[in-house]
């Protein structure tokens, strides 16, 4: 597929290997900030290649595991109710929230649907009059504009039994809390490729000169994401920290400005508590009072919601590139995709489902040790 | 959930005022919205996410980078070649 093979030859990755493992001469912790970009790196054996001086550690990139715990509960007591069809992506119907998950609901007979375009909500609107149909809209800002133009059409075309839960979250605040964290041991990101598709990177600049990291935004195909890694690792031998953009095939720094028209058209910045790392201020969107008509949020009432995280997932430690995988007691064990304790094992981009999916294990325990 | 993809537009087309696109990926085709790409005409490679354009990719930006990697390519190849220090 043109633009897409170039950027996975063998060839190229090798040579970009070796200019790595030419430029490091001493140790250096990168984040990728994207759960699509874990993946990747993951799924091509990227944080095996890299030479030891190259630590890679994942961000919280992925919004279905950083959807609140709360905004889950409350999507299963709007998906419970009888007249409502619960339009949502597929990952989301597997995430645990206090009492099970979506897909479990769906078996005692709620109307859960999974679609794949927010568009496609509208018609299922139109075509059940008599049901409200409520879509769960998370995602980063990647996923805005389509969020933003499904509102938007259902007010032109008066579709008033769709309604949204609005749970979208931000990068850049969330770069800013992991820096600010004492705990942090970041010292370069790289950036996220859709994300600034959409937005552009001129948000970066102000992070990368106030807490002196390189930012490097990148793609998504190991060619995109070595050079990535490359470009942060020749910054931090040279003491610079400044945004650069390795995806310029697809982004510039300004971003996509009908895209952003249009979100800010229909969201506003608002507070938003991230499942596992707390709440951050201005780090999501909301509907503009304007467009409550289609707010999900406000038309159900949901009351007393009383919330239960698993004692032993340690989904919020891996989010903020703390702990690994791999570090997990119920890794592998009781935590696994079929049986997910937490969201990081459940979306197709958390780190605990991309350590599983592809192969990485904890270290085998000394012999000698009592078996557990 | 970041996950997107370049296909390449290879028809134009509207409903209800929006402009849609039918795009090929790799003999695939898929429905696609072009709001946010404006720009974009037939045989344009864009970026799609849920459905979504995004973004028009930039040949010229991909061919100068590619060539950049072409000659990393051959540079590795050429070391390959030779005994190792």
């Amino acid at each position: 597929m043109k633009y897409l093979d170039e950027y996975r030859d063998g060839r190229i990755a090798r040579a970009l290997l070796g200019e790595i493992r030419r430029t490091a001469t001493r140790p250096w912790v990168v984040m990728e900030v994207c759960g699509g970009q874990t993946h990747s790196i993951l799924r091509h054996g990227i944080d095996r290649l890299l030479p030891p001086e190259v630590e890679l550690v994942h961000g919280p990139g992925c919004p279905v595991c950083v959807t609140s715990l709360e905004m889950i509960d409350k999507a299963h007591a709007v998906a419970a109710q009888a007249d409502v069809i619960f339009c949502s992506f597929g990952d989301m119907l597997r995430v645990p929230g206090s009492r099970g998950d979506l897909l479990s609901l769906k078996g005692r007979g709620a109307d859960v649907r999974v679609v794949y375009a927010p568009l496609d909500c509208l018609r299922i609107a139109r075509d059940n009059p008599d049901k409200r149909v409520v879509f769960f809209g998370i995602g980063f800002e990647t996923t805005a504009p389509a969020n933003a133009l499904a509102i938007r059409r259902a007010r032109l075309e008066g579709v008033a039994n769709f309604s949204m839960l609005v749970s979208h979250v931000l990068v850049p605040p969330a770069i800013t809390a992991i820096l600010q964290s004492s705990q942090n041991r970041v010292q370069a990101f790289l950036g996220p490729g859709h994300v600034c598709a959409v937005m552009g990177y001129r948000e970066y600049e102000p992070i990368a000169a106030a807490y002196g990291v390189p930012i490097v935004v990148t793609g998504f195909e190991p060619v995109d994401l070595l050079q990535g890694v490359l470009l942060a690792v020749r910054q931090l031998e040279t003491g610079r920290h400044a945004v650069e953009n390795q995806y310029a095939r697809v982004l510039g720094r300004d971003g996509n400005a009908a895209a952003q028209r249009l979100i800010f058209e229909v969201f506003e910045v608002t507070d938003r508590k991230w499942r596992g790392v707390g709440a951050i201020p201005k780090s999501g969107y909301r509907l503009r009072h304007e467009y409550r008509a289609h707010d999900a949020e406000r038309l159900f009432e949901v009351q007393d919601i009383q919330t239960h995280e698993s004692d032993v997932c340690i989904s919020g430690q891996v989010l903020k590139g703390v702990k690994r995988p791999t570090d997990c007691p119920a890794f592998g064990k009781e935590c696994t995709p079929q049986r997910p304790l937490g969201a990081t094992m459940v979306s197709a981009e958390g780190a605990c489902a991309a350590y599983f999916s592809y192969g990485r294990r904890p270290a085998p325990e000394p012999a000698g040790l009592p078996a557990r | 959930m970041c996950l997107a993809i370049p296909g390449r537009v290879a028809e134009l087309f509207d409903r209800k005022g929006l402009r849609m696109a039918k795009v090929d990926f790799a003999g695939v085709r898929r429905e696609c919205c072009l709001e946010y790409v404006p720009e974009a005409v037939l045989g344009d490679y864009v970026l799609v996410h849920v459905g979504f354009a995004l973004s028009v990719i930039d040949e010229e930006e991909a061919r100068r980078t590619y060539r950049l990697f072409e000659e990393m390519g051959q540079l590795a190849e050429l070391q390959a070649d030779q005994p190792e220090p």
